[in-house]
This record gives C-alpha cells, sequence and structure tokens, in this order.
C-alpha cells in the first residue's frame, strides 16, 4: 500500500517538484555514497533527461499551433460542411415538393411516376442527417485532443498562447499560396464582389 | 380497424431536414394531421397538452434524447400507450435493446426508405 501510494504521489508531481526531488536525492553524504547511491542517481538523471528531451519534442511540435489554429480552423471549416449541406438540401426538398404540387395536375399515371420519383428524392435526402452527425462525432474528438493538449501543455508549464502571427507568418509562397478552398461563410464573396473586383 | 390518416402524428427530432423529409413521406402515406418538435422536452409539453395517436422520435437530441422522452411517455399514465417508433442512426444491438426494454413499439434505421416507414407504422397500427 506504501508503494501504491508513492506512486500515486510521484505521478502528480510538477517538473518543478521532481526536478527539486532530484535535487535533494542527488545531496551527496561526504564518503558515504553507496552503489545503491550511484544506481539511483542514475536512475533519477535519466528521468530528468527524458523529461527535458520530452518537453523539448513537443515544443518542436508547436503545441499551441494546434490549440490556437489548426484544430479551431478544422472545426470551423466542418460546421461550415453542415450548413452548406443542410441549405443544399432544403433547396432539394423544395424543388421536390414543388413536383408534388405540380404532380396533381398530371393525368393519375403521370402522377404515380412523378411521386415515385419524389419519394425516392426524399429518402436520398436522409444524407444529410447522416453526414451531420458524423462530423459531429468528429468535432467532437478534435475538441477532445485540443483539450489532451491544452493539458499537456500545462503540465509542461509551456509558455501561453502563442503570437498567431507568427503561426501565420510561416506562408505558402508562388501559386502554392493561391490554394485555399471555399472561404468560410464569414468571410466568403459572393459573386457580386467578385465582379466588382473584376471590373476594378 | 382501419387506420384513422386524420389522427395527430407526433415527428420529434433536432434535424429541421429531417422534420421536413419525414412529413413529406407520412403526408404521401395519407397522413394529414402531422406535428413536430425539435426535442424531447418540447415532445413532452406537446404530449401533455395534446392527444397524439403516434409518435416518431430521433434518439440523438438534447437536451432531452429519444429514448429518455419514451421512459417519460411511459412512465406517465395519460401517455403510457401512445404507440412509439424510434428512427435513428443508432443500430448498436445494445440500443435497440435498450429501447425495447424502455417499452418502443418499433425501431427504424436511418437512412430510411418509404417502405420501411410504412411497414414499420404498419406493424404498430394496423395496415393501410
Amino acid at each position: 500500500m506504501g508503494h501504491q501510494n508513492l506512486d500515486a504521489q510521484m505521478e502528480n508531481l510538477s517538473q518543478e517538484e521532481m526536478i527539486e526531488l532530484v535535487r535533494e536525492a542527488l545531496k551527496i553524504r561526504n564518503g558515504d555514497l553507496t552503489a545503491a547511491d550511484i544506481a539511483l542517481y542514475g536512475e533519477l538523471q535519466g528521468l530528468v533527461d527524458f523529461i527535458r528531451a520530452a518537453r523539448q519534442e513537443i515544443s518542436s511540435l508547436k503545441p499551441n499551433d494546434i490549440c490556437s489554429y489548426h484544430i479551431p480552423s478544422a472545426t470551423d471549416e466542418l460546421d461550415a460542411i453542415v450548413e452548406a449541406t443542410a441549405e443544399a438540401t432544403g433547396g432539394i426538398l423544395d424543388a421536390a415538393e414543388n413536383l408534388e404540387e405540380i404532380a396533381v395536375r398530371a393525368t393519375p399515371e403521370i402522377c404515380d411516376e412523378i411521386t415515385n420519383v419524389v419519394t425516392s428524392i426524399y429518402e436520398a435526402c436522409n444524407f444529410q442527417d447522416i453526414t451531420g452527425q458524423r462530423i459531429t462525432k468528429v468535432v467532437q474528438t478534435l475538441k477532445a485532443i485540443e483539450e489532451k493538449v491544452g493539458k499537456l501543455m500545462e503540465s509542461f508549464s509551456h509558455p501561453a498562447v502563442a503570437d498567431i502571427q507568427e503561426i501565420r507568418s510561416e506562408k505558402r509562397v508562388g501559386e502554392a499560396a493561391l490554394l485555399n478552398g471555399p472561404a468560410l461563410p464569414s468571410s466568403s464573396r459572393d459573386q457580386a464582389d467578385i465582379d466588382a473586383i473584376f471590373s476594378s | 380497424m382501419a387506420v384513422d390518416l386524420k389522427m395527430p402524428i407526433l415527428l420529434v427530432d433536432d434535424y429541421k431536414t429531417m422534420l421536413r423529409i419525414e412529413r413529406n413521406l407520412l403526408k404521401q402515406l395519407g397522413f394529414e394531421n402531422i406535428e413536430e418538435a425539435c426535442d424531447g422536452t418540447e415532445a413532452l409539453e406537446k404530449l401533455r397538452h395534446n392527444n397524439y395517436g403516434l409518435i416518431i422520435s430521433d434518439w440523438n437530441m438534447e437536451p432531452m434524447t429519444g429514448l429518455s422522452l419514451l421512459k417519460e411517455v411511459r412512465s406517465d399514465s395519460a401517455l403510457k400507450d401512445i404507440p412509439f417508433i424510434m428512427v435513428t442512426a443508432e443500430s448498436k444491438t445494445e440500443n435497440v435493446v435498450a429501447a425495447k426494454e424502455a417499452g418502443v413499439n418499433n425501431y427504424i434505421i436511418k437512412p430510411f426508405n418509404a417502405t420501411t416507414l410504412k411497414a414499420k407504422i404498419a406493424t404498430v397500427l394496423g395496415d393501410f
């Protein structure tokens, strides 16, 4: 039980506490260094080296980019997908409902044919509900990753939020810089805007 | 007994598009009196103030899920006998079992077609 308590306490130590513990353990007693002390020193030094290396690796991954740019950007794009598919599906349903109204004016035979086709359209439009749910799951997963990365950064006492300008300064150049895909609804332009630019 | 196509049906789903699809398919089947709710809480409110002959509900909704709505309906003496069909993308065995144990009358997996919808309603209410 004593070992289990010690393990639990060790897991909850911050990096500073761990380093202080190592210092205390490394206080050499005059003429009292035993083989066990040396072995302990080696293990603890290895642990400190491991923590430093892990921290450097994590820093090189730029974890701030994940939380402050990449994940929010990805979730924005996914939200835009859901919105766009909902709007498109609405348009399809409008058209299908119009067809049903028109069908009533046709002969019974043609009316039945049109109704069957319209039914197929309604059935196909089920997709929007399914894709919406799948995308919601992906967004939840991304947010969970963001949270875990955030906690990892805290546990390594990582500096506060990185400068977004620094992230975006890593720009693509040349033609690659022109490949951005559709803009999010909040920053998109319509044809009138494009025509205005084109004409200027 | 013939199914009353004028009976009020309550559709419950948090996706407006799905409500529209289900409404249109039910109209094609001849049902005329269709109401909608966006989640279990709104559905329960409507159920306590109106009479319905059938509830068709999604599962994944907030703040009240379809399963919670089903349990509320089955535990309410005024509502417990209303036929309840779950229409959901939840397809695991444990989901179906949970719904059955809660008293669902039938279970439809999304995406579904008009034939399935009609067949499941007929199973619950009788042929029409």
